[in-house]
C-alpha cells in the first residue's frame, strides 16, 4: 500500500456515530445526510484514488445556512469536517478520515446574479466551472480559469485549490478572478468577504481563503470576475526534434512581447499515446508546442506572423496553423485528451510542480535522467508558458512496490522543481499527496505561521486537519486544539 | 499634513539585511515597543511616532534577480520603484498594475519604494483590465512580529503550495510584518497605445460608456473620467491598436471623440495615475471603491457635500477631494468603501472604513497571529 500516513481515527468519535448523526438530523433535512456505510463509501476518495477511507457521515447542503448548521453541530461535538467540491482533487484534498463528516457543496447549484454591466457573476459554489462560462456565453462573456476537470469540478473546489488551467498565462488563476465569497467558518459563523467593488481596504482575507485547501472555511457563494469573450482564437502546433529547443521557443515567444493565451507542451511519450487514442494528427517528433493567440482575424494574423518568425529561427519540424474550427478542435483535442490517453497505457501519477520558464530545458533533461534511475517511464504534458509542469509517471498498480517506486520518483521530481527555484504544486494543491514534501520548500517557521493562521480561523483544527502540513509539524497544533 | 512630517529622520533604524532586521524586531517584541515602518515616506502615516520608534527599509535595497524570459523580478523592499521601472523598461517590460506615485497628490518628497507600493497594494488605472498589485506578487519574504524570518510563495507564476501570504501582506500597510523581498510577475510593455477622449459627458453617461467599452473584446486598459471628459485607453501591438480604435470609434459613433496619439496618451495617463487633477487645494482626498454602476449616485452625493470627484477603473474607483468630514463622506459613499488618501485635517483613526464585525474579528485575530505584541504601525489600520 501507499506511503502517506493519516492520523489514527478518534475512537471516541467513531463510538459516538449515532449521536453525531442524530445531532445532524435534528437540524438538517433527512435527505441531505448520508450515514449508511454502503453509501458513504462513494465519498471515500477523490481523484487521487490510491488513498481511500470512508467518512463517518456525509452532508450535502443546498444552502449556506445548512452548511452553517452542519458546521455548528460538528464544532459542538468536535468532529473533523472534510470540505468537498466535486471530488476531482488530484492531491487528496477531499480524502476523508474515518472519524470525519464530509460537507459537500455539490448541491449548492444556483446562479444568483449575472451583471454584465458591472462584469461579475454571483453563484453558489457547487456549480461546475464550465457551467459558469456556459451561463455567460449568450451574453458574450466567460469565466477565465479553466482547469482540465472543468466539466466536473466546482467553483468551491476551484476556490479551495486556487485552480488554474491552460489559459491562465493571460487571464490569471482563480485568485485573480475571485471578487468575493460568502463562507462558513469552523464555528458555523457566516462571513462575507469582498464583492463587486474592485478590492477593499483592510486585510485581504479573500486572498488568504483562496487556495487554503479547506483549512480555514467553506465558501458557499462566490462573486466572480467575468470577461468579454475574444473575437476569435487560433491554435498553432509547432513540432521540434529536441525538448530544449521547444523550451527555448517558449522563452523567446515570451521575451518577444507577445502574450499568447496559452502555451502548452507535450513530449514524445505523450504524443504517441495521444495519437493512438485521439488521432489528432500530431507529428511524430520529440516535443510539440500548442500556442494559442486571440483577437480579430487581423490581430491573429499579425501575432501568427511574429510567432512564425520566432519558431522558424529554431528550425521546427512542423509549424501548423489551424485553418478552421475543425482543425482548431483537432489540435486541442489531443492536448485535452492527454490524461485519458495516458490512462490507456496503464496507471500513472500526475505531478504538478512549477519551475521558472528559463529552467524548463534543464528540468526536462533531469526528469529524463531520473526516469532511467527509477526505471519508470514518464510523459511530460504541461502549461509551458508559466512553467507549470505535469510529468505523468507510468506504473502498474498491480505490481507490488510499483506505486511506492512511482511516488519516490515523483518526490524526486518535485524536489528538483524546488531546487531550480520552483514549487511543489502549481495548481493541484498540497492535499495529502505533497504534504510530507512541504519541508523541502518551507522552513519550520514558514510553516508555523501558516498553521498559526489556521489556529486563528479554526482553533479546534476541525477543518481538513491532516492535510497540507506534515503531521509531525501540525501535531502540536492539533493536540493543543483537542484539549 | 506637511511634507516635512514625512521625510525620514536620521535617527530611524534602518537595518542592512534580514538578519539584522530580525534581531531588531525580536528585541522590540521582547519590549513590546511599537514601531512605525516606512519605505520612502511618500504616503501618509499615523501621528506622533518618535524617531527612535521609526523603522526604515531604505537599506534593504536592490534588485535580487530579474529574468525577463521568465517574466519574473525579485527586489528587496527598499528598492526605489524608479530603479525597478528602469530595469524593466530596458527589456521592454513593465509592472502591469501601473503603481501611482503619491508625491504630486500628497505634496511629499521621499522616494517611493517597491515595499511601500506592495504594503499599500498601490494599483493604477490599468487595474481595471490587468488586476491589482497583489495579483502580481508571486512571493514574499518578511520578518513577523516575533522576529521570525518567513518566506512564502516563490518566484514562479503558478504556485499553490500552502497558504498564500503574498496576498494578505499586500495591502496590509505593514501591520503584519516587515517585508524584505518581493517577487513579481512582470509583463511585456505594450508596443503602442492610444486614447479616445469623449468630452461633454455626465458621470452617469461616462459610467455607461465605460460599461459598454469594458464589455467589448478590445481590452480597454484605462477608463477614467474628470470634469466632463471620459477617456478610454487601448494598447497592444501597432495594428491591434489601430483595429481596436476603429472598432471603438464605430461603436461610439454617436459621440464626439478626440484621439490622443501614443505620446499624448502616455502623458495623460501618467497624470491620471498620479491623480494630479486633484492635487491642488488643502482638502482631504478620498478613494471610494464601489460597484461601477453605483458610481453616479455616490459621486453626486459627494459633490453635494462640496468639492469634486473624478473616476477611474470604469467607475469602480471614485476620487473625491472636498471639505466634508469623514462620517458625511462615508454616508455619501453608501455601500462603497471610502479610504482616506490625503488626510489634511482628518485624524488618523478615520483612514480605514469600518468592516463587518466578523471580518474585523478575523482581521484582529490575524494581526495578533503575525504580531502578538502589537508592534507594527499601531493606530494606522483599525486597532
Amino acid at each position: 500500500m501507499s506511503t502517506i500516513a493519516m492520523p489514527k481515527p478518534d475512537a471516541g468519535i467513531l463510538a459516538r456515530k449515532p449521536e453525531i448523526v442524530a445531532a445532524l438530523a435534528a437540524v438538517l433535512p433527512a435527505d441531505i445526510i448520508i450515514s449508511d456505510p454502503e453509501e458513504t463509501r462513494a465519498y471515500e476518495c477523490d481523484a487521487l484514488t490510491a488513498y481511500k477511507c470512508a467518512p463517518l457521515a456525509v452532508v450535502l447542503p443546498r444552502t449556506t445556512e445548512e452548511v452553517a448548521a452542519a458546521m455548528r453541530v460538528c464544532h459542538g461535538l468536535k468532529v473533523p469536517v472534510i470540505p468537498r467540491g466535486a471530488g476531482t482533487s488530484l492531491a487528496g484534498g477531499a480524502l476523508p478520515t474515518a472519524d470525519s463528516v464530509v460537507i459537500g457543496t455539490m448541491r449548492l447549484r444556483e446562479i444568483l446574479e449575472i451583471d454584465t454591466a458591472n462584469r461579475f457573476i454571483r453563484v453558489q459554489t457547487g456549480v461546475t466551472n464550465l457551467s459558469v462560462s456556459a451561463e455567460l456565453d449568450a451574453e458574450g462573456f466567460f469565466y477565465a480559469p479553466d482547469p482540465s476537470s472543468q466539466l466536473a469540478c466546482t467553483i468551491a473546489g476551484n476556490i479551495g485549490m486556487n485552480s488554474g488551467g491552460a489559459h491562465c498565462l493571460k487571464y490569471g488563476v482563480t485568485t485573480n478572478n475571485l471578487l468575493g465569497v460568502r463562507m462558513v467558518l469552523a464555528t458555523g459563523e457566516i462571513v462575507e468577504l469582498g464583492g463587486p467593488a474592485p478590492g477593499m481596504p483592510g486585510l485581504d482575507l479573500l486572498g488568504l481563503i483562496c487556495g487554503s485547501e479547506g483549512q480555514l472555511a467553506i465558501a458557499t457563494e462566490a462573486t466572480l470576475r467575468i470577461m468579454p469573450k475574444p473575437e476569435g482564437a487560433r491554435p498553432i502546433l509547432i513540432g521540434f526534434d529536441s525538448a530544449e529547443t521547444a523550451g527555448e521557443c517558449v522563452a523567446r515567444i515570451i521575451r518577444s512581447g507577445l502574450l499568447p493565451v496559452a502555451i502548452e507542451y507535450m513530449d514524445d511519450v505523450c504524443l504517441r499515446a495521444v495519437e493512438a487514442f485521439a488521432k489528432a494528427g500530431y507529428p511524430a517528433c520529440t516535443a510539440v508546442l500548442i500556442v494559442e493567440v486571440e483577437g480579430s482575424e487581423e490581430e491573429i494574423q499579425h501575432q501568427l506572423a511574429r510567432i512564425h518568425e520566432i519558431a522558424q529561427a529554431l528550425n521546427p519540424v512542423e509549424f501548423r496553423v489551424s485553418r478552421n474550427a475543425d482543425e482548431s478542435m483537432a489540435i486541442w483535442k489531443g492536448r485535452k485528451s492527454a490524461f485519458g490517453a495516458m490512462g490507456r497505457l496503464g496507471d500513472y501519477l500526475c505531478l504538478d510542480g512549477t519551475v521558472p520558464v528559463s529552467k524548463l530545458p534543464y528540468t526536462l533533461r533531469r526528469i529524463g535522467e531520473l526516469s532511467k534511475e527509477h526505471g519508470l517511464e514518464v510523459a511530460n504534458v504541461f502549461h509551458a508558458g508559466d512553467g507549470n509542469m505535469h510529468p505523468l509517471i507510468l506504473f502498474n498498480a498491480n505490481t507490488p512496490g510499483d506505486l511506492e517506486r512511482a511516488e519516490a520518483f515523483g518526490a524526486d521530481i518535485l524536489r528538483l522543481c524546488v531546487d531550480v527555484g520552483g514549487c511543489l504544486t502549481g495548481e493541484h494543491g498540497v492535499g495529502v499527496e505533497k504534504r510530507d514534501l512541504m519541508t523541502k520548500q518551507y522552513t519550520a517557521d514558514d510553516m508555523a505561521i501558516q498553521m498559526e493562521i489556521k489556529d486563528a480561523f479554526d482553533p479546534h483544527w476541525l477543518l481538513n486537519p491532516a492535510k497540507v502540513f506534515p503531521l509531525e509539524h501540525s501535531a502540536p497544533h492539533r493536540e493543543r486544539a483537542a484539549r | 499634513m506637511s511634507a516635512a512630517a514625512h521625510s525620514m529622520p536620521a535617527s530611524a533604524t534602518a537595518p542592512h539585511d534580514e538578519t539584522e532586521l530580525a534581531a531588531f524586531i525580536a528585541e522590540r517584541h521582547a519590549m513590546a515597543r511599537p514601531l512605525q515602518i516606512t519605505g520612502g515616506g511618500t504616503r501618509l502615516q499615523a501621528d506622533g511616532v518618535e524617531p527612535q520608534d521609526q523603522l526604515s527599509t531604505r537599506n534593504l535595497s536592490g534588485i535580487v534577480t530579474y529574468e525577463p524570459g521568465s517574466l519574473t523580478l525579485i527586489a528587496r523592499t527598499g528598492t526605489p520603484i524608479g530603479e525597478i521601472e528602469t530595469a524593466l523598461a530596458a527589456e521592454g517590460q513593465a509592472l502591469a498594475f501601473e503603481p501611482m506615485d503619491h508625491r504630486p497628490l500628497l505634496g511629499t518628497t521621499g522616494t517611493p519604494t517597491i515595499g511601500g507600493i506592495v504594503s499599500a497594494n498601490v494599483s493604477g488605472p490599468r487595474r481595471v483590465q490587468a488586476g491589482a498589485c497583489r495579483d502580481y506578487v508571486l512571493g514574499v519574504r518578511f520578518v513577523d512580529g516575533r522576529g521570525r524570518i518567513i518566506k512564502n510563495g516563490g518566484r514562479v507564476m503558478k504556485n499553490v503550495t500552502g497558504l498564500d501570504l503574498g496576498k494578505v501582506m499586500s495591502g496590509a500597510h505593514g501591520t503584519l510584518g516587515v517585508l524584505t523581498e518581493v517577487a513579481f510577475k512582470t509583463l511585456p510593455m505594450a508596443e503602442a497605445q492610444q486614447t479616445l477622449a469623449f468630452p461633454g459627458l455626465s458621470v452617469a453617461a461616462a459610467v455607461q460608456l465605460f460599461s459598454t467599452a469594458l464589455g467589448t473584446p478590445f481590452e480597454v486598459c484605462g477608463a477614467a473620467f474628470h470634469e466632463g471628459t471620459a477617456w478610454l485607453r487601448i494598447e497592444g501591438l501597432e495594428p491591434q491598436v489601430v483595429y481596436r480604435r476603429e472598432r471603438l470609434m464605430g461603436l461610439f459613433s454617436n459621440h464626439e471623440i478626440e484621439m490622443l496619439d501614443d505620446a499624448a496618451s502616455r502623458t495623460l495617463w501618467r497624470g491620471l495615475r498620479d491623480v494630479q487633477h486633484l492635487a491642488g487645494g488643502h482638502d482631504p482626498v478620498w478613494r471610494i471603491l464601489t460597484k461601477p454602476g453605483d458610481a453616479p449616485v455616490i459621486a453626486s452625493a459627494l459633490e453635494a457635500l462640496g468639492g469634486q470627484c473624478a473616476l477611474d477603473w470604469g467607475g469602480g474607483l471614485i476620487w473625491y477631494r472636498g471639505p466634508a468630514d469623514a462620517s458625511s463622506v462615508r454616508k455619501a459613499a453608501g455601500a462603497g468603501h471610502a479610504f482616506v488618501v490625503r488626510r489634511a485635517h482628518l485624524p488618523a483613526t478615520v483612514i480605514f472604513p469600518a468592516e463587518p464585525r466578523a471580518v474585523t474579528d478575523l482581521s484582529r485575530a490575524l494581526r495578533k497571529t503575525f504580531d502578538p505584541a502589537g508592534l507594527f504601525n499601531p493606530g494606522l489600520m483599525g486597532n
